[in-house]
């Protein structure tokens, strides 16, 4: 019998199964990171693709293989890592589950990209109908969802073992919130496993003539909310268990992580009527409801803003820190492992103002579909959460390969992280700039007839070429540390830092282990916000449309 | 539970901010009329042509409603119908949209006119042209190759 | 913004454990600050344009 108690490393077999997530994780980035640099020098009005290559079709590379791809394998990698070192080896049957889960995703990926490939499917990572894909794309992203539950179902038996040989206890922090995020993700998922299947798949196989839109975008909506938190959460185990060890420091205080996390569980999944603030089958009185539930998930946000300035904090004082602000210097600025996720952190500060902004009900009509939004994710997803990933591939693929983080790649690190900044402020800031001025997102470049409020926005479209090419080179920095931490670093022992509560905090309370009763809150909160609307919709249904391809 | 006094503070001025947020939003919404598009009316997508308003898209004098003008659009890929309109200075006018066939968006650049059009439902919001000068519309929600080639233009001229 | 008088506070009771904080609660004032102003801001536009 293995030992499941906290071991200080990953099992090797273990390991094995998260770096196969990270090298699909990282081909993705390399790939979809092309595909935004071409995008950017389009729409600056200077560079045309070659010709079969559509702007769209590299829209939708960029957005399936960044928004999806990326994010889904390192999030699942990541997480069998911290099962693994927190929860204990995972069992043969679970490894055999996560296999099965990798390969299912795998598979799926690639009948997406094919399809995208041969311009079968340039419906972006939205895939919005009545646009139609061929069925081949709706059936590959089914299989990266199916694939994603099997893993997360591994995920979750590993707990639940933990909890059998430590009855009465709390379960180690890392593994209690992996196991959040795993929920949330198998709740979200229904939404957009009930579209591709029972609306998409039939459709675009010729089996129904006709979709029904606006449910499918309502399903879509009932994910797509959930996901940019299962995207963020992984981010928030870093900084919350992570980073505390990294400093040196402790966890502020484990009981407010879990109560935050448990939050997120409630809140992020009854709002996905603020993506859909200015469709016209809604009733307004609904969407003010879920926009009331939006505001409630910034709840458990400011809550980790406090705690962690919280735990920089104390950390600074004991070091000897003096003044408001003296702590600030005792930070290790020097190891990117803290300062790249650091950057992350304070980049969700004006990311979280955006999205408060976004989601204010009347007040999206001002950002609602303009490049402002692609401003706003790209601080939240492609800025805080993943440069919080990069923060944590640092140490964890040498943790995993045997290898160590040198000098000289820390060093590598360090610029990667302030040139992503110094990028994303151009990008970014152009974006939310031109955004609020009415250029629009996703659309290649147009002067609109000459009009003159587009030739306004040309500026800040080269400003996002800018911006997105420093980005670029940014993520070749990523990739060449990546392959030498997964290949060429020196052998050795790099730490899995898993951070602990000060002393001082009290007990853990049990009550946050109690599945039954925040699954069961979740499903009330979410009966409460969509069972009228979804049966209103039903019952005045326009005639369902057909399906188009356009591109 | 313990929290620190700080953090309590945090929270409190925090879970303020939002509720007034959502006050000042709620009110204006709820009271004052300023409730983002949600007309709830169906039309069918293949018969949009036959179906009034839309058998005569472009702007039609109206009388005895609360507004003085009903703007007609159509969408459809990649063009709205009209092409272009002209409306005068600081009269209130409704503007009616719908599209044939797949999503498409209707924002004008520089207002707060931006609303989803759904195949099946029609899009409807009120207002008042307050300053002169030639409006840009735009399809803000990608719906194929001809995406960014997909605009009309209002010029708002002086009464 | 409070700070002064949270200064004040803090240097008579000097071995305060909430005087460890004081950074803290001064760093999430500004997060709160950029936070109302950004919304503040698009609000007027909206009124603006309205």
């Amino acid at each position: 019998m293995r030992s499941t108690t906290e071991k200080m490393k990953v099992d090797p077999r273990d390991a094995k199964l998260s770096m196969a997530h990270f090298y699909v994780a990282f081909i993705a980035l390399a790939l979809g990171g092309l595909a935004g640099l071409l995008q950017v020098l389009v729409r600056s009005g200077n560079f045309q693709l070659p010709a079969p290559i559509t702007y769209y079709q590299v829209l939708t590379v960029h957005g399936v293989l960044l928004g999806l791809v990326l994010t889904t394998f390192f999030i699942i990698g990541f997480q069998f890592a911290a099962m693994s070192r927190t929860a204990g080896t995972l069992s043969n049957g679970a490894r055999k589950s996560g296999w099965l889960g990798f390969w299912l995703m795998t598979i799926g990926t690639a009948m997406a990209a094919a399809m995208v490939l041969l311009n079968k499917a340039s419906v972006l990572f939205t895939f919005y109908a009545p646009l139609q894909a061929h069925p081949i794309f709706y059936g590959g992203l089914t299989l990266v969802v199916v694939g994603s539950w099997i893993g997360g179902g591994a995920m979750l038996t590993s707990y639940v073992r933990w909890r059998k040989q430590n009855p009465g206890k709390v379960s180690p922090l890392l593994s209690f919130m992996v196991v959040v995020n795993m929920l949330l993700w198998l709740v979200a998922t229904i939404g957009v496993a009930a579209t591709v299947l029972l609306q998409m798949l039939p459709w675009s196989l010729g089996l129904v003539d006709t979709i029904d839109v606006l449910i499918s975008r309502t399903l879509f909506w009932y994910f797509g909310h959930p996901l940019v938190y299962f995207w963020l959460l992984p981010a928030y185990m870093c900084w919350y268990v992570i980073i505390p060890r990294i400093i040196g420091g402790k966890i502020f205080s484990d009981s407010l992580a879990r109560m935050s996390f448990i939050l997120f569980l409630l809140f992020s999944i009854p709002v996905g009527f603020h993506h859909q603030l200015t469709e016209p089958g809604i009733d307004p009185a609904w969407k003010f409801l879920q926009v009331a539930l939006t505001f409630l998930v910034v709840i458990p946000s400011l809550m980790t803003a406090f705690s962690l300035f919280g735990t920089f904090e104390m950390y600074g004082r004991q070091k000897g820190a003096k003044g408001l602000f003296g702590w600030l210097k005792m930070l290790p600025w020097g190891d990117a492992r803290f300062t790249v996720p650091f950057i992350g952190m304070v980049t969700f500060i004006p990311a979280g103002a955006g999205g408060m902004v976004n989601a204010s009900h009347q007040m999206n009509q001002v950002v609602h579909n303009t490049i402002w939004v692609t401003g706003h994710f790209h601080l939240t997803l492609a800025t805080a959460v993943i440069l919080t990933f990069f923060g944590i591939s640092y140490w964890l693929i040498p943790h995993l390969t045997g290898r160590v983080l040198t000098k000289k790649m820390n060093k590598l690190a360090l610029i990667q992280g302030c040139l992503w900044a110094i990028g994303m402020i151009f990008m970014s800031g152009a974006m939310h700039a031109a955004g609020l001025l009415g250029a629009p997102r996703r659309s290649s470049f147009s002067t609109y007839g000459g009009s003159a409020q587009a030739t306004e926005w040309i500026p800040y479209q080269i400003a996002q070429a800018v911006g997105g090419t420093i980005l670029f080179v940014a993520i070749i920095l990523v990739l060449i540390i990546f392959i030498n931490l997964a290949f060429f670093a020196p052998k050795g022992e790099q730490e899995f830092p898993v951070g602990e509560a000060a002393e001082t905090a009290e007990k853990t309370p049990l009550i946050f282990e109690n599945w039954k009763l925040w699954l069961g809150v979740t499903v009330v909160l979410i009966l409460f916000a969509y069972t009228i609307p979804l049966i209103d919709m039903i019952q005045n249904a326009p005639p369902g449309q057909k399906g188009f391809k356009l591109w | 539970m313990h929290m620190h006094k700080f953090e309590k503070i945090w929270l409190v001025f925090g879970i303020g901010s939002l509720l007034v947020f959502l006050n000042v939003v709620g009110v204006s919404a709820f009271y004052m009329g300023n409730q983002p598009p949600s007309c709830l009316t169906t039309i069918d997508p293949e018969k949009v042509d036959t179906t009034k308003p839309f058998n005569k898209p472009g702007l039609h004098k109206v009388e005895g409603k609360d507004w003085d003008y009903e703007l007609v659009f159509v969408a459809s890929a990649f063009s709205y119908n009209p092409a272009k309109v002209v409306v005068q200075k600081g009269v209130k006018v409704k503007i009616m949209a719908t599209t044939k066939d797949v999503i498409h968006g209707f924002e004008v650049a520089g207002t707060n006119i931006n609303m989803m059009l759904e195949p099946g439902y029609v899009s409807e919001y009120v207002t008042t042209f307050k300053k002169t000068g030639e409006f840009l519309i735009l399809c803000n929600e990608y719906c194929g190759v001809g995406h960014h080639m997909m605009s009309s233009k209002i010029e708002v001229v002086e009464k | 913004m409070a700070m002064p008088e949270l200064k004040t506070k803090t240097q008579t009771k000097v071995e305060d454990d909430h005087s460890s904080l004081k950074g803290t609660l001064a760093s999430v004032f500004v997060l709160g600050c950029i936070l109302i102003i950004t919304w503040v801001s698009v609000y007027f536009l909206y009124l603006d344009r309205l």
